[in-house]
């Protein structure tokens, strides 16, 4: 056999074992034939948790406690938008105060969340080493930094939940109980500590070298007129939508791809992305002035068609939330009742806010006794699904084909953990299989 | 790699993530928690050897899915100690929930085709497939647990297990107790303690999270609801906690259903 033929009829599979650094289990699958990609599959093997299924039947706080644990790294995520939900069939408005501290509550979130993920998922990446315990011994301030971070994010979460994973706080029409003034300032004066190493944080994502590449893509966010997007707005996108929450899905559509069991999610038939990038390329003009001028001085343009910017935008999200948490609390006071009654009943209503890795709807019915009858649950890491097989596709060509299946797997896990994906009820993990014929 | 210091691991199965954020959420502490051990494989945290020989394996989450049963005989097998961290590793989690009824149903009602989801009948806790040396019980485990029950075993010694009631926590604490305060359906007096009696302080009933407590009268406990004005079905509802299937709540959730249906 002459060498030209064993090439032609090479044949090779890998099975890289593991892709680390994902929140759950999914898998990568290649397929490459004579040096054209003729197959790519994000799989995603989350177990069905059957969550819908759990809150039929059931009472408002039952709801809010088990749509938490859905995700134990956005718990709060899941309570606010179930919350919402259910006040708008009520009829409920949570006070002024309740309204402010949810926004606190939910930058305690994303401060954690984003944390989390630039240091112990997201930087090994950019150095060359596996894990956030071995940047550590190369960088071990910054990596404390994004520690110390992440645990005010936790501490601003248990200020109105007790605990940082499945808080207890949120109720309907508010929450149970009012943080004290003693508890507050313990947290602000932190807070006030915490805006230099914010400012830090965004300069040290600023100095990665992250790739350039730049992509097509459709970004979708809420967008409410003078504040960055969190609990409340309307759905933009940069394709021209602007749509009422409760119209979203007349424009979004999911499926059941056979390869995954998180439901993918199309914006009239086509990709599209949620998440930090997504809402900063929408919402720069409604950032501080001070840090517009941080990302600008950093050579941040928005918006920007670099996928790879997402971790700024993290770091810029998480200076938002440091900021924003420390204005509202400045002020604090402590209510005469932390929540306002309500009355449950029948009905039918949307809630979705901004989850750290992007929007997050949630649509309930309930019977007279206010009670769920029907529950459906778009997250976003099923609206990103087929973003992220799109990013896959344009990065490997990018890179080249004929590069080493290590490259290659480096690569795709890289374009994947830069999205965060959060594949939270999973099993395994990301396995890598190319298939060259 | 050879080493004196202890080694550990730390497996992921059907769950929310949750209970693994008590390492990543340990902050400062959790370099040192790295200098103290070797970690041999925490996935999450880029820590990959799946196959590693380790001193403890903490498990999170419960076994849904055919593979499920295989992986965890290989944790089983490479482990000298396997601690369960939450109430999916240790009572099946909040997922048992569809042990109580028909999961082919549910399967159709929440995906469109079916036959492409693999799981099990019922969803099981660790304990159902392999010997478990302890159970942090929880929903989730906090930091304090697992670094205590870290520290337990580097001393050489069993770690504490706390089966005392949320009741006597909550009292320790001087909370307002609502169940005699506001009449709420509280279930501290037969769930187990841990997280600090946060419910009750924070003046909401507590809704069983660590599970089952020792010596707890469920029954009572039912009956003291019914006394509230509660019907049947909400007495069940209450039952259904995160542990649902640990059998002090499982018993109590069938006889309350029982007497509804």
């Amino acid at each position: 056999m002459s060498e030209d033929r064993k090439l032609e009829g090479r044949k090779i599979r890998i099975r890289v074992p593991v892709l680390a650094r994902v929140e759950g289990e999914g898998a990568l699958d290649l397929s490459i034939e004579n040096g054209m990609l003729s197959e790519l599959r994000l799989e995603i093997y989350e177990p069905p948790r059957f969550f819908e299924q759990f809150l039929i039947g059931n009472p408002a706080q039952d709801v809010i406690d088990r749509v938490a644990r859905i995700c134990g790294i956005c718990p709060v995520a899941y309570q606010m938008s179930a919350v919402q939900a259910l006040e708008a069939i009520y009829g409920v408005e949570p006070s002024l105060w309740a309204q402010a501290m949810r926004r606190v509550m939910y930058c305690g979130e994303w401060l954690q969340s984003h944390s989390l993920h630039i240091h112990l998922l997201a930087a090994p990446d950019f150095f060359g080493v596996n894990s956030a315990a071995e940047l550590a011994r190369l960088d071990a301030h910054a990596v404390r930094r994004g520690l110390r971070l992440q645990g005010l994010g936790n501490a601003l979460i248990a200020l109105f939940g007790g605990r940082s994973v499945h808080p207890v706080g949120v109720r309907v029409g508010g929450f149970h109980s009012a943080p004290s003034l003693v508890d507050v300032s313990a947290v602000t004066e932190r807070l006030r500590e915490a805006r230099t190493e914010a400012d830090e944080l965004l300069r040290w994502v600023a100095s990665w070298s992250l790739p350039d590449d730049n992509q097509d893509f459709t970004s979708l966010a809420l967008r409410h007129p003078g504040e960055y997007p969190i609990l409340r707005g309307r759905l933009v996108s940069d394709a021209g939508h602007d749509l009422p929450i409760d119209q979203f899905d007349t424009h979004m559509r999911e499926f059941q791809a056979p390869h995954s069991t998180a439901l993918h999610a199309l914006l009239d038939d086509k990709p599209y992305l949620v998440g930090p990038l997504a809402r900063l390329n929408l919402n720069a003009d409604c950032l501080p002035d001070e840090l517009r001028a941080l990302l600008a001085e950093v050579g941040l343009e928005l918006p920007s068609r670099n996928m790879f910017h997402s971790a700024l935008a993290r770091a810029a999200e998480i200076w938002l939330a440091v900021n924003e948490a420390l204005s509202i609390l400045q002020d604090y006071a402590v209510p005469d009742s932390p929540y306002v009654e309500h009355q449950p009943c029948e009905g039918e209503g949307v809630g979705c806010t901004e989850a750290p890795r992007g929007v997050l709807w949630h649509r309930y019915t309930t019977d007279a006794n206010g009670n769920v009858k029907t529950a459906r649950i778009v997250p976003p890491t099923s609206q990103n699904q087929a973003r992220i097989e799109d990013d896959l596709r344009q990065s490997l060509l990018r890179l080249g084909l004929d590069k080493p299946e290590d490259e290659l797997r480096l690569h795709g896990e890289k374009v994947i953990r830069n999205y965060d994906p959060c594949i939270s009820c999973a099993t395994h993990f990301l396995r890598l299989r190319v298939v060259r014929s | 790699m050879a080493t004196s210091k202890p080694s550990i691991a730390v497996h992921k199965f059907s769950s929310c993530d949750g209970c693994q954020l008590a390492f990543l959420n340990l902050g400062e502490d959790l370099l040192q928690l790295m200098e103290l051990v070797d970690v041999r494989h925490f996935a999450e945290a880029g820590i990959l050897d799946e196959e590693a020989d380790v001193d403890i394996a903490f498990v999170e989450g419960s076994l849904s899915t055919p593979q499920d049963l295989e992986r965890i005989q290989q944790v089983r097998a490479h482990a000298k100690y396997l601690i369960t961290i939450g109430a999916c590793a240790t009572a099946g989690g909040l997922q048992a929930l569809r042990n109580l009824a028909d999961a082919k149903e549910w399967v159709a009602a929440v995906y469109a085709q079916p036959e492409y989801i693999a799981s099990l009948d019922k969803v099981q806790p660790i304990r159902a497939a392999v010997p478990v040396d302890f159970e942090l019980w929880g929903c989730p485990v906090n930091g304090r647990q697992v670094v205590a029950a870290v520290r337990a075993l580097l001393f050489g010694v069993a770690p504490i297990d706390a089966k005392d009631k949320v009741c006597m926590e909550c009292k320790r604490q001087q909370a307002v107790c609502v169940m005699v305060a506001r009449g709420e359906a509280c279930l501290g007096p037969v769930t187990r303690t841990g997280c600090g009696a946060l419910c009750p302080s924070f003046g909401r009933a507590c809704y069983g999270c660590y599970g089952a407590a020792e010596n707890a009268n469920a029954v009572s406990l039912g009956m003291r609801m019914q006394g509230l004005g509660l019907p049947a079905e909400q007495i069940a509802q209450h039952f259904e906690t995160t542990t649902n299937q640990s059998p002090l709540f499982a018993q109590a959730t069938a006889r309350w259903r029982g007497q509804h249906g």
